[in-house]
C-alpha cells in the first residue's frame, strides 16, 4: 500500500526530501539553540565582559534567523510537496477509474469514486505532510535533545529513562483504546447525518404526513446516542494532557533536584546554574516530541483507512484489455452472436444471458422487447464489447469483437445508453463528444435526423445554449434526442438505441425511425423499446425473457406465434384502439 | 503545529458542498461570536465556568514552575560558594514539596476541566445540531427548493464540525492563553518594568507577523475551500456519467479538463499550507531572537548599573534599585512561555475565522424564518347526535369534523369532514413576475376523480402543492369543506390530505416503520390490510424478513415499481378523505405497472383524488380532466368530451404529442 502510494510522489521528489532535510537544520539548530543560551546566561552570571554577551547574542541571533529560514523553507516544500502529491494521486485515480471497463464501474458507486477522490485524498495528503514534517523532527528532536541533555547533565539524564517509558506507553495505551471507540462512533455520526439527508430529500413526504415532530424525536434520540458515544470517547482522551503534565513536573521536580545536588557540590564546576535552564528547556522538548509521535500514530492510523480505500481504486485494473495485435478496421454492421452465456460475475449460479445465437445482417433494423430484468442491456452492451462473454463469441462484422482496438470497436458501435447523462456546457459541445472535430453543419444534420434540431433551435441561443448538470434544464424527450443525435455523430455503422425514446413522443418517435430508415440505410439499428410501436415495422423483433432470446420475427411473425408478444402488444394498444 | 482532529467530522462530510465549497465564504456576520458565547451559556452556564475555573486554576498552576526554579536558582547561588549540599538540601527540599503539592492540584484541576470540556462541547453540538434540525423541520418547502441537499447536509457536518473545534479548542485555549499572558504580565511588572518593555517590544513584532502570514493563510484556505468543491463537482459529474465517457471514448479528453481543475486545486492548496506552515517557525524564532534581546539588555542593565524600576520594588522600598540577575534569568523563562502563549493564540487564526463563518451558516439556518400557520379550525373527532348535529369526541370515532371557532360571536362550529375541495380564480408564481398558474378555477365533490394532464412545467404539480398548502396563492382562494383553507391549521389540513408523490422517499427502518410512518399508531395488522390494498402485500412477504426486512438508503434494494408500492400502502394506512396522487413516468415494466396499477386504483376507491396522469386508463376513469398548459386549463370534460372536442386533449391521447 506504502510503495503504491510513493509512487505519486514523482516530481515531488526533490521537495519531499528537501523537507526533512530543513527540517534536520532547523531541528539542529533549535536543540544547540538552548546550549549557546546556557552559555549566555552562564558569562551573564560570571558578570562576563558586555562583548562576551554580545558574541553570544550575535550567534543566538544568527542562529535563530539561520533556523527560521530552515523552518520557513521546509514549510513550504512540505506544501508544495504534499499538494503536488495530492494532485498525482488524484490524477491518477482519475485516470484508473477512466481506464475502468462497465462491470470496474459497477463495483464502485458514484459517491464512493467521489469520496475517495476528494476527501480521502485530503486525508492522506495531510498525513503525508504529517509525515514528513512532524515524523522527521519529532524523532530528531528526541535524539537530539536527549544527547544534548547527557552532554550537558550526565547522569541527571537518566531522569528520562523513568519517564519517557510513563509517558510513552502511556498515551500509545490510550490511542489504542481510543481508537476502535472512535470508529465505532463516526459509524454511528455518519448514519445521524444519512438519516439527516433521508428526511431532507423527503422533506414533502414529512410535511404531507405532518411527520415534523415525530422526526424531531427521532433526530434527538440519534443526535444524544452520538452525543453520548463521543463523551465516552473525550473522557478516555481526557487522560492524554494530565499524563503529559505528569510526565513534565516529573522532570521539573527531578532535574534541579539532582542538579542542585551537582552544582552545589561540585562548586558550578562540573555543572553551572545556567545549564540546569538548559536541561528543562531540553526535557519539555523531549516530552513534546512524545506527545507529537503519538499524535501521528493517531493520525496515521486514521488516514490508513482513507489510503486502503484510495489503493482500491488504483489496485483494481481493468477487466478488458486490447488485444496484442488489435484489428482497427470494422469490415461492416453485420452481428453475430454465437452461442453466448453471459453472467456478470463469474462466481454467479445463474447466466444474466445464456445459449443466444443469432445472425444480424448489417444494415437491419432489429428491435428488442421484454420486461425488466430480461437481459435486453445486457446483450447490446456484449455487441460494444462493453461487457466480455462468459462463453461463445460476439463477432461483428464477421470478427471476433474482443480481436477488435476497443476504441476502434466502439467509434463504429455508437450506443445511446438507458441511463443517458449531457454534461454541463453548451449544446454544440454535449453533442461534439460524438466527434471532436465535427463541423457545425454535420451537428445541424444529425439533430435534424434524431428531431432535435427544432427545438434547439426554438432556443434564442439554438446550439449555444447552456445545458445544465445531468441536462437537468432539458424535458426527458428533450434529452433523448440530444443523446440519439450525439451517437449519430459518430458515423457508426452499428447504432443502438437502449429504450432511448421512451420519454418521446409516438409522433417523433415515428419521425426519428423514418429519418433513420431513409438516411442511415447501411447502418445496422438495434432498438430496445418498450413499446411495441416503436420496433414493430422493424425488419426482425427479438423477444427475451429471463436472459433468453425466446422469438424471433416479424411483427406479424410474432403476433401469430408468440404468446409474450401478443399480451404486451394487447396491452399496449388496448386503450388507444377502442376509443380512437 | 497541525494537530491530528479527534472528534466528529474529521474530514468528513461533503466537501466543498457547502456554500464554502462554492467560493462564496461570507466573512461571519458581527456578533456571531457572541451568540455562540450566549447560547453556550444558556445551555452549560455552570458547567462552563466551573471549567473556566479549573482552567484558570490549572494555568495558573502551569506558571508556577518558572517560579520555583529561580527560588531554586536563588539558594543554588546563595549556596554555590559553600559547596554544602547537606546545608543547602533542607531549603531546596521545602520549595520541592511545595511544588509536589502544586503539581498534584494542577494535574487534578487539568483532569477535571478536560473532562468537563469534553461533556460540554459534546453536549453543545447536541444541542446546536437539535435546534437546527428542529427549525429545519418548521421551514417552508420554499427553503428546499431554494437550498441544495448538498449545501443544508454541509451544516450537519462541515459547520458543526468547525463550533466542535471552536468550543473544544479555539475558545478554551484564547481563554486559557489570555489568562496566561495576563499572569505573566503581572510577574513581569512585579519584578522588572524595563525588561517588560524589551518584551512587548517582541510581542509587537509577533502580531505584525500573525496579522501578515496569517491573514495571508485564512485568504487562501478560502481558495482552497472553492476548488476542493470545483474538483468535487467535476469529478461527480463524470463519474455519474462515467458509462457515457466510455461509450463515447472520451477518457482522455475528460482526464484533460480533471488536471486542469486538479492543477488549480494543486496551486490554492499549496499555497494555503505554505502561509500555515511558516507561521510557526517565524513565530517560534521570533520568540528565540526576543531571548537573546532580554539576555542582552539584561546583561546591558546589570553592566551598567542601571536602576530597576518594578512592584516588588515599589512593594519593598527599593524601587529603582539595581537588577539582579536572577531576575534576568527568570525572565528569560517567562519570554519564552509569553511567546508560545501568542504562538498558540496565532495557530487558532484560522480555525477561529473558520469556526466563526461556520457558526454564522448554522444561525443563518436558525434564523430562516418558519412556515408561517395562521390557521385557527382544527379537525376533531366527531360523533352524530340524533338530531343529525356533530359534537367533539374525545376518543376515536371514525367520524371527522373540521372544529370552526367563529371570532365574531365566539361560538363554535363543527363541519363534517367530507372531501369537498375547490379552487377559486388561482393564480400562483414562485419566481414574482412569472406567473405558473392562471386563473385556475376547479372543483371535486366528494369522492370524484380529477385527473390534470398537460406537458412538463404547465403546473399540474403546482396545483396540488396549493391545496396542501406548502405555497401560499397569490391571489384567488381554496376551500375545503367549505372553509377557506387559510382559516385551517396546516397540520390539521394535510392530515386530510394524503400524497403519493412520483419521486418515491422512504425512510431507514424496516418496511413495517415505513408503512406505519402513514398512521403511527398503526397496528401490524392495519399496516398489512393497507399493504393488500396497495397490492404490496405479496413482494413484501416474499422478502427475506417480510415486514421487518431493513430499507436502507431510499430503499435501495427494492425495485422503483416496489417502493412505489410501499408509498402507496403508507398513503392507504393514513386513510385520508382526499388523495393527491403524481404517477411515476419512469418506465417499470408492464407487469409490475399492472400491480401499481390496481394499487392507486384501491387506493382511490371512496376517496376525492387529484391525480396527476400520465396514463390513459387513470384518464379515461377520471370524472373530470383538466388539461393544462403554462398555468391555465384549456380544456376541461370527461374523456368522452375531450375526445370529441378533438382539441389537445385527443392529441395528447393519440400520442402525437409529449406528456412528459
Amino acid at each position: 500500500m506504502i510503495k503504491k502510494l510513493m509512487g505519486c510522489i514523482r516530481e515531488n521528489r526533490k521537495h519531499t526530501i528537501l523537507t526533512p532535510l530543513f527540517m534536520l537544520g532547523e531541528v539542529g539548530l533549535e536543540c544547540t539553540l538552548p546550549m549557546i543560551t546556557a552559555d549566555l546566561i552562564n558569562s551573564i552570571e560570571r558578570n562576563a565582559a558586555m562583548t562576551d554577551i554580545l558574541r553570544y547574542g550575535a550567534i543566538l541571533v544568527l542562529m535563530a534567523m539561520c533556523s527560521m529560514s530552515c523552518g520557513i523553507l521546509s514549510g513550504w516544500f512540505a506544501a508544495s510537496a504534499s499538494a503536488g502529491f495530492a494532485k498525482n494521486l488524484r490524477h491518477d485515480l482519475f485516470a484508473k477509474v477512466q481506464s475502468f471497463s462497465f462491470s470496474n464501474i459497477d463495483k464502485f458507486s458514484t459517491a464512493s469514486l467521489v469520496t475517495r477522490l476528494t476527501t480521502d485524498v485530503t486525508n492522506v495528503q495531510n498525513a503525508f505532510m504529517m509525515i514528513i514534517r512532524i515524523a522527521v523532527r519529532s524523532p530528531l528532536m528526541l535524539i537530539f535533545a536527549v544527547i544534548m541533555s547527557i552532554r550537558m547533565g550526565g547522569p541527571i539524564a537518566l531522569v528520562f529513562l523513568l519517564v519517557i517509558p510513563i509517558l510513552g506507553f502511556g498515551l500509545l495505551f490510550i490511542a489504542k483504546k481510543a481508537m476502535p471507540l472512535f470508529k465505532a462512533v463516526f459509524k454511528k455520526y455518519d448514519r445521524l447525518n444519512n438519516s439527516v439527508q433521508e428526511n431532507v430529500k423527503g422533506m414533502r413526504v414529512v410535511k404531507s404526513f405532518v411527520r415534523e415532530d415525530y422526526e424531531k424525536q427521532k433526530f434527538a434520540t440519534a443526535s444524544e446516542d452520538v452525543r453520548n458515544d463521543f463523551t465516552t470517547v473525550e473522557k478516555l482522551l481526557a487522560i492524554n494532557n494530565p499524563l503529559m503534565l505528569l510526565a513534565i513536573y516529573i522532570c521539573m521536580i527531578l532535574i534541579p533536584l539532582f542538579s542542585a545536588k551537582v552544582i552545589i557540590s561540585s562548586g558550578g564546576s562540573s555543572m553551572q546554574v545556567g545549564d540546569l535552564a538548559s536541561l528543562i528547556t531540553y526535557a519539555m522538548q523531549i516530552l513534546m516530541s512524545l506527545m507529537m509521535l503519538s499524535m501521528i500514530f493517531v493520525m496515521i492510523t486514521i488516514s490508513g483507512e482513507a489510503a486502503r480505500r484510495i489503493v482500491e481504486v488504483l489496485d483494481t485494473d481493468s477487466t478488458l484489455t486490447n488485444p496484442a495485435q488489435p484489428i482497427t478496421e470494422v469490415a461492416d454492421g453485420s452481428v453475430d452472436f454465437e452461442n453466448v452465456s453471459f453472467k456478470y460475475n463469474p462466481d454467479a449460479e445463474a447466466y444474466a444471458l445464456a445459449d443466444v445465437n443469432l445472425h444480424i445482417p448489417s444494415g437491419a433494423t432489429v428491435g428488442i422487447l421484454g420486461g425488466t430484468g430480461s437481459s435486453k442491456t445486457t446483450l447490446i452492451q456484449l455487441i460494444s464489447r462493453l461487457y466480455d462473454v462468459s462463453e461463445g463469441c460476439v463477432k461483428v462484422g464477421g470478427v471476433d469483437v474482443r480481436n477488435y482496438d476497443m476504441e476502434a470497436l466502439r467509434n463504429q458501435v455508437a450506443v445511446v445508453l438507458q441511463k443517458n447523462v449531457l454534461f454541463s456546457g453548451t449544446v454544440a459541445e454535449n453533442l461534439r463528444w460524438g466527434n471532436p472535430n465535427a463541423s457545425d453543419e454535420e451537428l445541424v444534420r444529425v439533430c435534424k435526423l434524431a428531431q432535435a434540431d427544432s427545438f434547439i433551435t426554438a432556443h434564442p441561443e439554438g446550439y449555444q445554449r447552456f445545458i445544465e448538470q445531468g441536462g437537468a434544464n432539458v424535458s426527458g424527450g428533450q434529452k433523448q434526442r440530444l443523446c440519439i443525435a450525439r451517437a449519430l455523430l459518430k458515423k457508426p455503422k452499428i447504432l443502438i438505441l437502449d429504450d432511448s425514446t421512451s420519454a418521446v413522443d409516438t409522433q417523433t418517435d415515428a419521425l426519428i425511425r423514418k429519418a433513420f430508415r431513409e438516411e442511415l440505410p447501411d447502418v445496422t439499428k438495434l432498438i430496445i423499446a418498450q413499446r411495441v410501436a416503436s420496433v414493430q415495422d422493424a425488419d426482425l423483433i427479438l423477444v427475451m425473457d429471463n436472459g433468453r432470446v425466446v422469438a424471433q420475427g416479424t411483427h406479424e411473425e410474432l403476433l401469430a406465434s408468440n404468446e409474450i408478444y401478443r399480451e404486451v402488444y394487447t396491452s399496449q394498444t388496448k386503450g388507444g384502439e377502442d376509443d380512437a | 503545529m497541525p494537530k491530528p482532529q479527534m472528534g466528529p467530522g474529521m474530514g468528513r462530510g461533503p466537501m466543498g458542498k457547502g456554500p464554502g465549497g462554492k467560493g462564496e465564504m461570507p466573512k461571519a456576520r458581527k456578533g456571531t461570536m457572541g451568540r455562540v458565547l450566549r447560547l453556550l451559556m444558556e445551555d452549560y452556564k455552570g458547567p462552563f465556568l466551573l471549567a473556566m475555573l479549573f482552567m484558570t486554576l490549572y494555568s495558573l498552576g502551569n506558571i508556577t514552575p518558572t517560579i520555583f526554579i529561580k527560588n531554586i536558582t536563588d539558594v543554588i547561588e546563595r549556596f554555590l560558594s559553600g559547596r554544602s549540599w547537606s546545608d543547602a538540601r533542607p531549603e531546596i527540599m521545602n520549595i520541592l514539596i511545595l511544588m509536589i503539592v502544586v503539581f498534584v492540584l494542577t494535574i487534578a484541576f487539568n483532569y477535571a476541566f478536560a473532562r468537563l470540556m469534553a461533556v460540554i462541547t459534546q453536549g453543545f453540538l447536541d444541542k446546536m445540531r437539535k435546534r437546527m434540525f428542529n427549525a429545519m423541520q418548521q421551514l417552508p418547502i420554499k427553503y428546499f427548493d431554494a437550498h441544495g441537499h448538498g449545501d443544508i447536509m454541509s451544516h450537519y457536518t462541515n459547520d458543526i464540525d468547525t463550533l466542535r473545534q471552536l468550543v473544544s479548542q479555539s475558545l478554551p485555549r484564547l481563554f486559557q492563553s489570555g489568562i496566561m499572558l495576563v499572569g505573566m504580565l503581572g510577574i513581569m511588572l512585579y519584578y522588572s518594568v524595563n525588561l517588560m518593555v524589551v518584551v512587548l517590544v517582541g510581542v509587537f513584532g509577533m502580531t505584525f507577523a500573525v496579522k501578515h502570514i496569517g491573514g495571508k493563510s485564512a485568504s487562501n484556505f478560502i481558495r482552497q475551500q472553492k476548488a476542493i468543491g470545483e474538483v468535487e463537482s467535476f469529478v461527480e459529474e463524470i463519474m455519474n456519467g462515467q458509462k457515457v465517457v466510455k461509450v463515447f471514448c472520451h477518457e482522455e479528453a475528460s482526464q484533460r479538463d480533471f488536471d486542469k481543475v486538479n492543477g488549480q486545486l494543486c496551486e490554492a492548496a499549496t499555497k494555503a499550507t505554505r502561509f500555515a506552515n511558516i507561521l510557526g517557525p517565524v513565530m517560534g524564532n521570533i520568540g528565540n531572537m526576543l531571548y537573546v534581546l532580554i539576555a542582552i539588555a539584561g546583561s546591558a542593565f546589570i553592566a551598567l548599573g542601571a536602576a530597576n524600576y518594578s512592584l516588588s520594588g515599589l512593594i519593598h522600598g527599593n524601587f529603582g534599585a539595581l537588577l539582579e540577575l536572577s531576575v534576568v534569568i527568570s525572565f528569560l523563562h517567562i519570554a519564552k512561555q509569553f511567546t508560545g502563549q501568542v504562538n498558540g493564540i496565532a495557530q487558532q487564526f484560522n480555525s477561529i475565522v473558520m469556526a466563526l463563518a461556520g457558526a454564522d451558516r448554522i444561525f443563518r439556518l436558525m434564523d430562516e424564518a418558519p412556515e408561517a400557520d395562521e390557521g385557527y379550525v382544527t379537525l376533531v373527532n366527531a360523533e352524530e347526535l340524533p338530531d343529525g348535529s356533530l359534537r367533539e369526541a374525545d376518543h376515536r370515532t371514525g367520524v371527522w369534523a373540521w372544529r370552526h371557532p367563529h371570532k365574531a360571536d365566539g361560538t363554535v362550529t363543527f363541519e363534517r369532514l367530507r372531501g369537498d375541495v375547490r379552487l377559486f380564480d388561482v393564480d400562483f408564481s414562485y419566481v414574482e413576475g412569472k406567473k405558473v398558474l392562471e386563473d385556475v378555477t376547479l372543483w371535486a365533490e366528494p369522492g370524484q376523480k380529477i385527473a390534470f394532464v398537460g406537458a412538463t412545467g404547465a403546473g399540474k404539480t403546482t396545483i396540488t402543492n396549493l391545496i396542501n398548502r406548502f405555497y401560499d396563492l397569490e391571489d384567488g382562494k381554496i376551500r375545503y369543506d367549505g372553509i377557506n383553507i387559510t382559516k385551517i391549521k396546516k397540520p390539521d389540513l394535510r392530515r386530510s390530505l394524503g400524497v403519493v408523490l412520483q419521486d418515491v422517499n422512504l425512510f431507514t427502518g424496516t418496511v413495517m416503520d415505513n408503512i406505519r410512518y402513514g398512521k403511527l399508531d398503526a397496528t401490524d395488522e392495519e399496516c398489512i390490510q393497507a399493504a393488500k390494498l396497495a397490492n404490496a402485500h405479496d413482494f413484501i412477504t416474499r422478502l427475506p424478513q417480510g415486514y421487518d426486512t431493513m430499507l436502507t438508503s431510499n430503499g435501495a434494494n427494492l425495485s422503483q415499481g416496489q417502493r412505489q408500492l410501499i408509498s402507496i400502502a403508507r398513503a392507504a394506512v393514513a386513510d385520508p378523505p382526499v388523495m393527491i396522487l403524481d404517477e411515476a413516468t419512469s418506465s417499470i415494466d408492464t407487469r409490475t405497472e399492472a400491480l401499481v396499477q390496481q394499487g392507486m386504483d384501491a387506493l382511490m376507491k371512496g376517496r376525492t383524488v387529484f391525480v396527476i396522469a400520465h396514463r390513459l386508463s387513470t384518464v379515461r376513469n377520471a370524472d373530470a380532466i383538466m388539461v393544462l398548459d403554462h398555468g391555465k386549463i384549456i380544456e376541461r370534460g370527461s374523456h368522452a368530451d375531450l375526445i370529441e372536442q378533438k382539441g389537445t386533449y385527443y392529441k395528447l391521447y393519440t400520442g402525437a404529442f409529449e406528456l412528459e
